[in-house]
């Protein structure tokens, strides 16, 4: 892909995201950045990537080391940042009508 | 033993460009779609609960796709010192040797598998014994683990380019570095930042603003220093250059939060909310990946749009929050002589008498009720004098707690239904009709020099109008804090203020007490 479109990509990712965003009640401001926090997560695509790699010499084997540490760092906030919303959105409730 | 090569010719790098497959285009762009559902979901707690399993399904692909079109191979030198090279080559840079792709490497599969475990098993187990009174901080940790992440993947990247597929040559191409060192740049800004404001927030840092002095120069100066050497870093792939913007970008991290405390905490925890998402970004141009560029891009705004509500909500400029200092020592400039003034102090059967006979009770919650983990015990409030006939409202303030929507969440968790929250401009005009404003653990938003001191430094900012109310009950320690920003409040001393001098949650299991006889 050249680099024209994929920043057509990202600058509509912008104003899709601005728009989305501000669609977002205020009451669930604080689950928002819990899932953000989680799916910006998604670097992990560049830490397998980096973490499968084979290569020759030291540097490609520090880049393998740099790569599984990432997973791990992206893996922690990927469970736990779905896992944190989750528990967070099981709490809101509707009054009970009666 | 060649098993099986995987690239053919000299020109073309190992990995091919993802996006070069169609399929894992698709798959990847269907992530980023996914992303965008999981956002949209939150626009109502009705549709939130899809909108993550949205997010987790988007995750689930986009970590599915990578696994499979990058299984670990066995790599091996062959026709070392030959010409021609053996044909096909895989690696161009390795002048004299030919790398070849051998059989899948288990050990290494095995490897990732286990990091995604480890990973994933201290976040879930982090996730579900969190406190929700935490949430702030554990969301700030969060934020480090996505900037470290991005540090250690530009750095992967920047050592074994190949396997990225952004040689052109025998080099890194120009605009890959460019991309790389500002993916690695704004990581590390994000990694410490949050660092410090995690500490600040989980109470093992003063939360004070702590000033050096000169540090607009020096954070200017590193900034302008960052910004060179990523430029430098186009024509010198040296690894100092990117050393330096690495160490660089961590100690302005470091910098950037320090001078910012307490109430501005909202402000920063959406900033590096945002950063973590331009981070993603960056690091999706460098791979060419739809969905980390559109979920940077989603991360990205989102984080700027809240910083900005935050902002607004307390009539600061983003500018003059990054520059930090407030609050850092109270101005004894305005207002001059310090006057005692007077003012009712009540006891919990005085307040739950008052409670009982109202008609329409407004309670306004504040990182106090937080601190003091006083949600529980007022929700059963609550109950007792809805049960008794009043109509109970909550009203929270943007900026109330130490994270966007961090009142909501408590409230929540105790069990008070959505539908009694209200937002500030929601229910600002009931406060005339109110019988009782019930404020617990909140101070400046309902300290009405916010709307009539022009001297004051929060003037301007929006305010819960208290002093309409017939009776205003205000839950506090003691008379001494006078509020984050370090102003009196007027509210104390009207005549139908009744000043409820205790520990949060102590004061309202008093009140639960009083109100059942």
């Amino acid at each position: 892909m050249d680099f024209v479109s994929i920043l057509s990509i990202f600058v509509m990712a912008c104003f899709v995201g601005y728009y989305v965003v501000w669609s977002v009640t205020p009451a669930l401001h604080t689950p928002l950045m819990a899932v953000t926090n989680a799916i910006s997560s998604v670097i992990v695509v560049g830490a397998l990537i980096a973490a499968a790699a084979s290569g020759i010499g030291a540097a490609a084997g520090v880049s393998k080391w740099l790569g599984l540490g990432a997973v791990v760092l992206a893996s922690i906030n990927i469970f736990g940042g779905f896992a944190v919303t989750a528990r967070m959105l099981a709490m809101y409730k509707k009054k009970e009508k009666k | 033993m060649v098993l099986q090569i995987l690239a053919a010719g000299a020109a073309v790098p190992v990995v091919a460009d993802l996006a070069a497959n169609p399929l894992v285009a698709f798959l990847y762009l269907v992530a980023g779609v996914l992303f965008i559902m999981a956002l949209r979901g939150l626009s109502s707690p009705g549709t939130s609960r899809a909108g993550n399993r949205y997010g987790m399904a988007g995750m689930t692909i986009a970590v599915v796709t990578t696994l499979v079109t990058h299984v670990p191979r066995h790599a091996a030198m062959v026709g070392c010192g030959t010409f021609p090279l053996p044909e096909p080559c895989v690696v161009p840079s390795m002048k004299e040797c030919c790398l070849v792709f051998l059989g899948p490497d288990f050990g290494a599969i095995v490897e990732i598998l286990a990091a995604i475990a480890i990973g994933g098993g201290i976040g879930f187990f982090t996730a579900r014994k969190i406190k929700m009174t935490d949430m702030p901080q554990l969301v700030a940790a969060f934020h480090s683990l996505v900037g470290l992440a991005a540090v250690l993947v530009g750095w992967a990247a920047y050592l074994n380019p190949e396997a990225f597929g952004i040689t052109e040559g025998f080099i890194i191409a120009p605009h890959s570095r460019i991309e790389m060192g500002l993916g690695i740049a704004i990581g590390a800004i994000t990694f410490s930042g949050s660092v410090i404001a995690f500490l600040k927030l989980a109470g093992k840092m003063s939360g004070a603003a702590i000033m050096l002095p000169g540090r607009h120069v020096i954070n200017l100066g590193t900034l302008i220093a960052i910004i060179g050497l990523v430029g430098w870093f186009t024509q010198d792939e040296s690894l100092w250059v990117i050393g330096l913007v690495t160490a660089l970008s961590f100690a302005i991290g470091f910098l950037l939060i320090i001078p910012i405390g307490g109430a501005d905490m909202p402000v920063v925890v959406s900033m590096l909310n945002s950063y973590s998402g331009w981070a993603a970004a960056a690091m999706g141009f460098t791979l060419h990946n739809t969905a980390m560029i559109i979920t940077g891009a989603l991360v990205g705004s989102s984080g700027a749009i809240l910083s900005y509500i935050m902002c607004k909500a307390m009539n600061r400029s983003f500018i003059s929050v990054i520059a930090g200092g407030f609050g850092a020592a109270p101005e004894a400039a305005s207002g001059g002589a310090k006057e005692q003034r007077p003012w009712k102090r009540g006891s919990a059967e005085d307040a739950a008498f008052l409670l009982k006979e109202a008609e329409t009770v407004i309670i306004i919650p504040g990182y106090g009720m937080a601190v003091a983990q006083a949600q529980h015990v007022l929700r059963e409030m609550g109950d007792v004098l809805k049960k008794a006939g009043v109509n109970v409202k909550y009203a929270i303030h943007p900026v109330a707690g130490r994270m966007p929507g961090h009142m909501n969440v408590l409230l929540a968790e105790a069990n008070v239904p959505y539908d009694e929250v209200f937002e500030l401009e929601d229910i600002n005009g009931e406060f005339a009709q109110a019988d009782v404003a019930f404020i617990i653990g909140a101070n400046d938003v309902v300290n009405p020099a916010a709307k009539t001191d022009k001297s004051s430094p929060i003037y301007g900012m929006p305010v819960f109008d208290v002093d309409k109310a017939k009776t205003v009950m205000f839950i506090k320690r003691s008379m001494g804090g006078v509020g984050y920003s370090g102003v009196d409040n007027d509210v104390f001393y009207m005549d139908q203020t009744m000043m409820l001098l205790a520990d949060a949650k102590k004061m309202v299991e008093d009140i639960v007490k009083a109100l059942a006889h």
